[in-house]
């Protein structure tokens, strides 16, 4: 069954782009984005995109990292089989901080890497733009500007409209096959 | 060369747009391209490397290196076979090539995640440049370097109970303590964060090789690899702060391996090694190794893969002075070696120190200090900066060089211990030479995989440097 993906169009300027967010977001849209080649600056304030996460998931998931290996460390060498090698203590703080470092980074980089995906709700292999031909030269030298159709203050004509007066080039409704 | 590089000047001022390209007084400078190329021609000139079919020159060298690092399996299936008395370890020289290959292959590694972590955090806008091909070689290098540790333990199967925290039939942890365990954890973390820095940064530009696929199949592998990556601006603002957040612990731990690395001599007590000036003097060396590879690699990649036009002399220069500067923070550290030497009064401290300079390895040590810090004086003329023959001629030098102070740290300080009764010699069997070269192979051959068929130069990341593809008021 064919559905309605939203209305889409094409940029060329940066500083359009910009100002075509912000005009986008004021007329009382939520659901549109901007597909660009690269992350353009600026482009998170005017189209009103609040701050992620992430970076308390990359904090957390270290903290997590460092507890373990205290924990490995201590545990392994106190508890476990407690061995005396050359008259040291079982467990000092000093010796196991290379250990405690290392696993704090690794711990915070699989954690940022994984969260950026999971919060960008990737993988996934399917995108309701992904046959416009605007969509694929969004990969390469253009900004794409979508609207989707669920948003509430969709209608086909006005946001045609609106976007074709932001400076917008072949705006056009895109329909996708529902899966 | 003035007259082109003004001409190129006079170009990046043109505005097209109304003003998009406003230039700010910290922009007049040299450009980071040649010409004005538009972001079309980024995906062009990337996409084309990897979408064109190889050329002879590529199937003729990937055959070669292929064949060095075939050689280098079939030694290392010896080696493990037979054992390690194949080698040319002896007592007292109880490591010999095997960890001067390792910590050789780390410190190659190190110059990826500098250009790729330390260097975003500096804003140093021409790392983007080459940032992908380096981060490539620390993959491929710290591949390298495990597989010396591995094979030196001589029963590798068993390995598993030494490297990793796992008890083994006697119920026993590894020992938390050794410096060699510290090891473990910081190349295999170092591993791990490379390996996925790098394939953060490569998602957009499979997504964009996604686009472009014509064959059903080949569109199949992209799509799959690039995660369904869609270029949208709500992913890209997480996307950054991602990249951002990697490139702050990146930094820490580039610094981190090297000096966890030099532990491994360090925390010994063999006079030689047991110094505290080795953890800085190890990171400089690793930096001073990778840069001088992703030069002798990059200049040939640069002109076979025609990436001139990005690739600049301007780069070429800007790698140029990071070795100066880390060749000259080498070079301090072996005349401070001496001198604490002398400073300390110790005298077995002393006598490995004129050994080393003076003794039986003389030979191998002077030509560590003539590749590491004599040759790369040059670099003081500008000229000689930006001339890519005599850079990629020094940097080979760097390369041997490097390898040959990892030698000189390891086997003058070993081979004459305390008992003269004890003292020896080093020489290497065929088998040493043949698995050293058959690395060298692997790395090459990987190298060479890459240059063909991943995108070379970061996309999306060289496209937001562009002149004039950023909004103006952000621009700066």
């Amino acid at each position: 069954m064919k559905k309605t993906a939203g209305v889409t169009g094409l940029f060329h300027d940066p500083d359009q782009v910009l100002k075509a967010a912000a005009e986008i977001r004021r007329a009382g849209y939520r659901k549109f984005d901007f597909h660009t080649p690269y992350p353009l600056h600026g482009l998170d304030d005017a189209m009103g995109v609040k701050r992620t996460v992430l970076p308390w998931i990359s904090l957390g998931a270290g903290i997590v990292g460092a507890a373990v290996a205290t924990h490995l460390q201590w545990w392994t060498g106190a508890v476990d089989y407690p061995l005396v090698i050359g008259g040291k203590p079982l467990f000092a703080f000093e010796p196991s901080i290379p250990i405690i470092f290392e696993l704090t980074v690794l711990f915070s980089a699989i954690a940022t890497v994984v969260g950026m995906f999971a919060l960008n709700g990737l993988p996934r292999w399917f995108s309701k733009w992904q046959d416009d031909p605007h969509f694929v030269r969004s990969m390469d030298d253009a900004f794409v500007v979508t609207v989707d159709a669920d948003d509430a203050q969709y209608d086909a004509g006005k946001t045609r409209t609106l976007l074709e007066s932001l400076g917008a080039e072949q705006v056009r409704e895109v329909e996708y096959e529902d899966q | 060369m003035k007259n082109v590089t003004d001409r190129h000047r006079q170009d990046s001022w043109d505005v097209e747009g109304g003003g998009s390209l406003a230039v700010s007084p910290d922009e007049i400078r040299e450009p980071l391209f040649e010409g004005t190329p538009g972001l079309r021609d980024v995906t062009e000139t990337v996409s084309g490397v990897v979408e064109g079919k190889p050329t002879k020159l590529w199937y003729a060298t990937i055959t070669l290196t292929s064949g060095l690092a075939a050689w280098g399996i079939l030694t290392i299936l010896y080696t493990v076979v037979t054992g390690i008395g194949v080698w040319g370890n002896n007592q007292p020289i109880g490591w010999a090539w095997d960890i001067t290959n390792f910590v050789f292959w780390i410190g190659i590694g190190h110059a990826g995640t500098l250009i790729s972590a330390i260097l975003f955090l500096f804003r140093q806008k021409w790392r983007t440049a080459i940032n992908r091909a380096a981060e490539a070689m620390t993959i491929f290098a710290v591949i390298c370097a495990l597989i010396f540790p591995i094979i030196h333990t001589g029963r590798p199967w068993v390995a598993v109970y030494w490297l990793l925290p796992l008890p083994n039939q006697m119920e026993m942890w590894v020992n938390f303590r050794s410096p060699l365990l510290w090891d473990v954890f910081a190349v295999s973390t170092y591993f791990t964060v490379s390996a996925m820095f790098w394939y953060v940064g490569l998602v957009p530009d499979m997504a964009t090789l996604r686009n472009r696929a014509k064959n059903v199949f080949v569109k199949r592998i992209w799509t799959f690899v690039s995660l369904g990556w869609t270029g949208a601006n709500r992913h890209w603002h997480r996307y950054e702060k991602a990249y951002l957040i990697l490139a702050g612990i990146s930094t820490p731990l580039v610094l981190s391996v090297h000096t966890i690395v030099s532990f491994d001599f360090a925390v010994s007590v063999i006079p030689g090694w047991h110094t505290t000036i080795f953890p800085p003097y190890f990171v400089a060396g690793a930096i001073f190794s990778g840069f001088g590879m992703v030069l002798t690699l990059m200049i040939l990649a640069r002109k076979l893969l025609n990436l001139e036009q990005f690739i600049t002399r301007k780069h070429i220069e800007n790698m140029n002075k990071v070795l100066m500067a880390t060749g000259l923070m080498v070079g301090y550290a072996y005349g401070m070696e001496f001198f604490i030497a002398w400073y300390s009064g110790n005298p077995y401290e002393r006598f490995v120190f004129i050994n080393r300079a003076f003794g039986p390895y003389s030979w191998a040590y002077w030509t560590m200090v003539t590749c590491n810090v004599f040759i790369p004086q040059l670099f003081w003329f500008k000229n000689i900066r930006r001339n890519l023959i005599i850079t990629w001629v020094i940097s080979i030098f760097v390369n041997i060089g490097m390898w040959f102070e990892r030698f000189v740290i390891i086997a003058t300080s070993l081979h004459r211990d305390f008992l003269p009764s004890s003292w020896g010699y080093f020489i290497p069997t065929w088998v040493d030479v043949s698995i050293f070269a058959g690395t060298v192979g692997l790395f090459l051959t990987l190298f060479l995989l890459f240059a063909k068929y991943i995108p070379v130069l970061a996309i999306s990341e060289v496209k937001g440097i562009l002149p004039g593809s950023q909004p103006s008021h952000t621009h700066h």
